[in-house]
């Protein structure tokens, strides 16, 4: 088989997009991706957990996990997750671009869109479903690491917490090293951090970060 | 499944699985479809809503579940998405009109009040708040009736204007997060206004934006009258008005500049960005550091 990686979860594979080998994923176009067959590029330029995947961090997914993401924006992303993973609930807050991801959300009977506040699971802690395998995080708010810490809640005690952390969210003038120490200290109050990697090749001051629950 | 079911009969008052059913977006009261529950339920802590919706008999397998679940997040979803943008820039745009308009016509009526009063009542207090107390009176007679009656209307039409300020305060974030995350509701909806809707505002140059509602001013020195204006509308906002005079132009363009560009992304794309207040923050410190490096206070 072409393009497969062990470090890529089932259902995730490189393959050629115009004579480029990409990370792709199977199922219907979202946002005008190029196409090769039944596969999608996804492009890691637009998408974090793309980026983390393409830079080889050990995610630890494999296909067909219950998946809750946070910050699911225009459904660029998750889009691609659900393709791969099994039931997967995608949060955001703002309506506008819930409008996208509803579109997104048409051809995938596993992907439930929830108009929601990510720093308050109270309210759709009555619809996701406990223990996730992978609670994946990229919402663009102060206080990312309580966002995290909160989910908690939602997260299998072997699951695994994919978490971009934007710096410019938490203090624009801030050196954004410094911002990523702060962060990952409020993170260890309630998670083990198992691997950090700038994720500055495809997102300017993002950092990437797998983590388990302590 | 009918066994399913039979078993579920009995123990439905001593789940074998924990968390609390009657929480579950599927546990809908009377009148309530999945997905108003969906929408507005909530829970301290998830459970295993699969398992529990199979065993309470709600679904008839996971599949079934996750069928029905996706059926109710979509029909949630899309009905909040509908209606939260219909508290678009429409919207705003009447009712700081409104507010305008009712809180003008209220000051209008009671001078008109204030005056009249004054002859029947000695001691009538003047302004809306002498109105208010007028309304609380026993009127003596015709024209000390016709008095009440206007004083309690401008008490009424003033308490609308505190409505509607109320609303813009709840709609504004919505339709406009940016924007009024750096102006402030009822500014942004003024700006809305002003410009005739947020895609018109949001084509705007920034030095159009500064000096939106000071068009008189604006025209008059155009003319080849005065000086050019500095700021219209933003001039309410604290780092405009809070700032020393000298340096309020620098302000009222950064301000000026911040505005627009949430409100260029407020129209084209929605989402909230936390980082341009900050960048608008740190802007305006340096700013500020101007008047103490002279020595001076900001005022």
């Amino acid at each position: 088989m072409t393009g497969t990686d062990p470090s890529l979860p089932d259902g995730v594979e490189r393959r050629e997009f115009d004579g480029d080998e990409r990370l792709s994923t199977r199922g219907e176009p979202v946002y005008g991706e190029p196409t090769n067959g039944e596969w999608r590029a996804w492009d890691a330029g637009r998408s974090k957990l793309g980026g983390m995947l393409e830079l080889g961090m050990d995610t630890g997914l494999s296909g067909d996990e219950t998946v809750l993401y946070l910050g699911a924006a225009n459904g660029t992303t998750v889009s691609h997750v659900a393709d791969f993973a099994g039931p997967t609930y995608a949060v955001e807050f703002s309506p506008r671009p819930v409008r996208d991801l509803l579109d997104a959300c048409e051809p995938r009977p596993n992907l439930f869109p929830l108009l929601k506040d990510a720093r308050r699971p109270e309210t759709y802690a009555h619809v996701v479903e406990a223990d996730c395998d992978v609670l994946v995080q990229d919402v663009a708010t102060r206080g990312q690491a309580d966002v995290a810490v909160r989910n908690r809640r939602f997260l299998a005690d072997d699951g695994r917490l994919l978490l971009a952390v934007k710096a410019r969210s938490e203090d624009v003038a801030a050196a954004p090293d410094a911002v990523f120490d702060e962060v990952l200290s409020d993170l260890r109050s309630t998670y083990e951090v198992l691997e950090t990697r700038p994720l500055d090749r495809f997102h300017e001051d993002h950092l990437g970060v797998v983590a388990t629950p302590r | 499944m009918n066994r399913r079911r039979e078993r579920m009969c009995m123990t439905t008052d001593d789940a074998d699985l924990p968390g609390d059913v009657s929480r579950a977006w599927f546990a809908a009261g009377d009148g309530e479809s999945p997905a108003d529950r969906v929408r507005d339920g909530d829970a301290e802590a998830p459970a295993d809503w699969p398992a529990l919706a199979v065993e309470s008999g709600f679904a008839a397998d996971e599949d079934d579940y996750y069928a029905t679940l996706r059926e109710a997040t979509v029909e949630a979803t899309r009905a909040e998405v509908d209606e939260r943008e219909r508290a678009d820039d429409r919207q705003l745009l009447h009712a700081v009109r409104a507010m305008d308009d009712a809180e003008r016509v209220a000051n209008e009526l009671a001078e008109r009040v204030s005056e009249w009063a004054g002859t029947l009542f000695p001691d009538a207090g003047t302004g809306i708040e002498g109105c208010r107390e007028l309304a609380e009176r026993d009127p003596d007679g015709p024209a000390e009736e016709r008095v009440v009656s206007l004083a309690t209307r401008v008490a009424e039409i003033d308490g609308e204007s505190g409505e509607l300020e109320a609303f813009i305060e709840s709609r504004a974030p919505i339709a406009a997060p940016n924007l009024s995350a750096l102006a402030g509701p009822v500014l942004a909806a003024r700006l809305i206004s002003l410009a005739g809707g947020l895609e018109t505002l949001a084509k705007k140059p920034s030095g159009t934006l500064q000096v939106l509602g000071a068009e008189d001013a604006l025209f008059a020195h155009l003319r080849g009258h005065g000086s050019s204006p500095k700021h219209g509308v933003i001039y309410t906002h604290e780092y405009v008005r809070g700032t020393r005079p000298e340096d309020r132009g620098s302000a009222s363009r950064a301000l000026a500049g911040k505005l627009t560009i949430a409100a260029r992304i407020d129209h084209y794309s929605g989402d909230y960005r936390p980082e341009l207040e900050a960048e608008l923050d740190e802007r305006m410190r340096t700013i500020r550091a101007r008047a103490e490096a002279d020595g001076g206070g900001s005022e």
